[in-house]
């Protein structure tokens, strides 16, 4: 490799320890490494890490950036695993709600110049707002008729939502304005940490020990694992099933805003498509911990993120399989342990 | 929903079914018998309908031969009269109704709820392109990387690509069946999803194979409307006879209940495989089709949204029908050649519409939730075509008519 080049990479390469697993994509430096031959790759990250030569610092700040995107799947897997625990309905929509949070956020600051901190409230509540409408509206009629009835009309308004985006907003990606908080990174031990990483920690655990609380401690807790066992003898006890699957989706759909807000400040790239492939993964999060059960759905996001860039950071040259690691990890979790980490056997 | 799937077990022994049962242990062999437990399981008796046909074959079957015969000849002035346009619509009503009618037969039919025809298109389409193409014009498309050895070298005549590529997509719906079917319901909608993604970044990466983002072009035109819709009757023919074969009354049970199916003997997995395999099968052959129809084909054309097309599909013909299935590939095939009106400037009465861009798709998600709202067993519900259907139809309008003169 000659050596203008290999300083070129030494830069690139330098650049992806600081801000991410691996290139961003779409930048040039992606498309350069990336149309690099298989051959001039490994040659190059020989040279700069060594085989057997393992870089522990590396290892921690890839774990670093793992932990991020974990929590981060873990919020909108929350989301899915309650819907489905409640309704058994896979929620294709709840991906494109993370993009109605975010188009909210991204329209409250830029446009009605509101403060961030309401802005972000606003988004979760309008949010948690669209996610009744769209239990009252499409899933609550259908309630009662087959499973595959439900699941087409899940489809078809994630396909309406991206699509309505799509013709009343525009493709054109914007750049989301992340407030001055979240920026910057602190250094620990020769590991930078980002402090939009330290945040979407500290959320995640507020947002997950909140739902714990609710799900094991309040009476609307209790009514929704009521649900989740049987429907029927529950209406029978004199519940409102409606008003609790209502606030089912409403408590899902808050999680999923806040989900967006921050995935929109670690990928500030607002777009009607955006939902559609974290959607799928935080999907592919909650079946690995265990469909129904909220802890799980957070461990599972966690070692989704966690295995996805961990495998992109040991072998960058499969960089480009990425999104396929996390559908063979789903394969390989139906084939050994169907229910899950965390899960209990579902009744058929 | 939940106490209703185990109670089933036990209405099943409290009912006629029985001693069917313990006589036929193994499958079930005639329609009535089907019909029986099917009704006395769930209490719905309307899922199967009297099949009308027998009474008058030798009627049923001059008049179909008549039809065909008809459209035949229609296609034969089409292919001599039409112009590109036309010709290119009709082709593709003909892989669209393939496609719809084998996604009917695994999601209507058995009621599986499969996401990945638009991965084993794909499949079939990179198969069949990559055998029809000749050496060199492969030399001169590879550019990035060139071919692997063996592939670079081979080139087979079109028939032979078709059977090839719906050879492969059908293996892989095999391997993919075993992990899947393990588990009930939900997860095989992911799973095939995921697959279709997975299907598209492999195509983008294996550069060596499917020349990346590029895709494959210059692929010789073979596809033409007896190709097409030969295949497409042949898939009709087949699909038609396998749903009223034993094996798709096996399917239709498992579809009605598997809990009730399994005690009646019947394997849902092999069932299921089965309805899997065959519909990959079919739109692996049907993506070859495509491919040689557009001559270039590259990853971003099987995105989700052809899965989606054929959804509302099926959807609106009516899940479970395969008459509504073929009716649906027309309606949605060529309703969206006439929606794209939306999407094009267009000047009423000196006021210009700007066309919106996309506007089909919010049309179309709208009408898939209308549908499923308001009119859930859409244009046929669980009716098949039938003559004897269609005379009926036609005396009673000709009565209105008589009354009304």
């Amino acid at each position: 490799m000659c050596s203008a080049r290999k300083f070129y990479y030494e830069c690139v390469f330098k650049y992806v320890r600081e801000f991410g697993g691996t290139l961003p994509r779409g930048s040039l430096h992606f498309h350069a490494f990336q149309n690099e031959s298989y051959r001039v790759k490994t040659a190059y990250l020989h040279a700069v890490l060594g085989p057997g030569n393992v870089d522990y610092g590396f290892v921690l700040q890839q774990i670093v950036f793992g932990l991020t995107l974990g929590c981060l799947y873990g919020l909108l897997a929350i989301g899915y695993t309650m819907v489905y625990g409640v309704l058994r309905l896979i929620n294709f929509a709840h991906g494109d709600l993370l993009m109605a949070s975010a188009y909210i956020a991204f329209f409250g600051i830029i446009i009605f110049q509101i403060p961030w901190p309401l802005a972000f409230l606003l988004s979760v509540a309008l949010t948690a707002a669209i996610g009744i409408l769209i239990d009252r509206g499409a899933y609550k009629p259908i309630r009662n008729s087959p499973r595959i009835s439900a699941l087409i009309t899940a489809i078809g308004i994630s396909f309406l939502l991206e699509n309505l985006g799509l013709v009343a907003i525009g493709g054109r990606p914007k750049t989301f304005p992340t407030p001055s908080l979240f920026e910057g990174s602190q250094t620990i031990a020769g590991v930078q940490i980002p402090n939009l990483s330290i945040w979407v920690f500290l959320v995640t655990c507020v947002l997950l020990a909140g739902v714990m609380l609710i799900v094991r401690r309040t009476k609307v807790g209790m009514a929704m694992r009521a649900l989740s066992r049987d429907m029927e003898t529950v209406r029978l006890m004199g519940i409102d099933i409606d008003r609790v699957i209502s606030f089912t989706f409403a408590l899902g759909s808050g999680l999923a805003a806040a989900g967006g807000i921050l995935w929109c400040m670690k990928y500030p790239a607002v777009e009607p498509f955006m939902g559609v492939i974290p959607g799928l993964k935080a999907f592919v999060a909650a079946v690995i911990g265990g469909i129904g059960s909220v802890s799980g759905a957070a461990l599972g996001g966690l070692i989704l993120g966690l295995g996805e860039i961990v495998i992109v950071a040991v072998w960058p040259d499969w960089s480009g399989y990425r999104d396929a690691t996390a559908f063979s990890m789903l394969i390989i979790i139906l084939l050994t342990r169907p229910t899950g980490i965390m899960g209990e056997d579902l009744p058929n | 929903m939940l106490g209703k799937s185990t109670f089933c077990g036990e209405a099943l022994f409290c009912t006629k079914v029985l001693p069917g049962h313990f006589r036929n242990a193994f499958c079930i062999t005639s329609e009535s018998e089907e019909r029986a437990y099917v009704a006395a399981v769930r209490g719905m008796s309307d899922t199967l309908q009297r099949n009308d046909t027998r009474i008058t074959p030798g009627r049923d079957r001059m008049l179909t031969c008549v039809s065909l015969a008809t459209f035949l000849c229609f296609l034969w002035y089409a292919d001599s009269y039409f112009g590109d346009y036309s010709i290119r619509i009709l082709n593709n009503i003909a892989i669209f109704t393939m496609l719809a009618v084998s996604y009917n037969l695994i999601n209507g039919v058995t009621g599986q709820f499969s996401l990945g025809p638009n991965a084993f298109l794909a499949i079939g389409a990179y198969t069949s392109s990559l055998l029809t193409l000749s050496p060199e014009e492969k030399l001169r498309t590879f550019i990035i990387e060139p071919l692997v050895w063996p592939i670079s070298e081979i080139s087979v005549s079109f028939p032979v690509s078709i059977v090839a590529a719906g050879v492969v997509a059908a293996l892989l719906a095999l391997l993919m069946a075993i992990p899947v079917f393990r588990v009930r319901g939900d997860y095989l909608a992911i799973v095939t999803l995921g697959f279709g993604e997975v299907i598209q970044v492999v195509a983008n990466n294996v550069v060596s194979v499917t020349n990346g983002p590029l895709g494959l072009k210059g692929l010789p035109p073979y596809t033409n409307l007896w190709w097409s819709w030969g295949v497409c009757l042949l898939t009709i023919l087949c699909v038609v006879r396998l749903v009223n074969s034993s094996y798709g009354r096996a399917m239709k049970a498992v579809r009605e209940d598997e809990t009730a199916a399994e005690a009646m003997a019947i394997n849902a997995f092999r069932t299921k495989t089965l309805a899997f395999t065959f519909s990959a099968f079919v739109q692996g052959a049907a993506g070859g089709l495509l491919a040689h129809l557009i001559t270039t084909i590259s990853p971003s054309l099987f995105t989700f949204m052809l899965t989606f097309n054929l959804l509302i599909m099926i959807v609106i013909g009516g899940l479970g029908s395969t008459t509504g299935a073929v009716i649906g590939a027309v309606l949605v095939t060529w309703g969206g050649e006439l929606l794209r009106a939306f999407e094009e400037p267009v000047t009423v009465f000196g006021y210009t519409y700007e066309g919106i861009p996309g506007m089909r798709m919010v049309i179309f998600s709208v009408l898939l939730v209308l549908v499923m709202l308001f009119a859930r067993s859409g244009i046929m519900g669980r009716h098949e075509f039938s003559w004897q259907a269609l005379i009926n139809r036609c005396h009673l309008i000709g009565n209105f008519l008589r009354r009304h003169s």
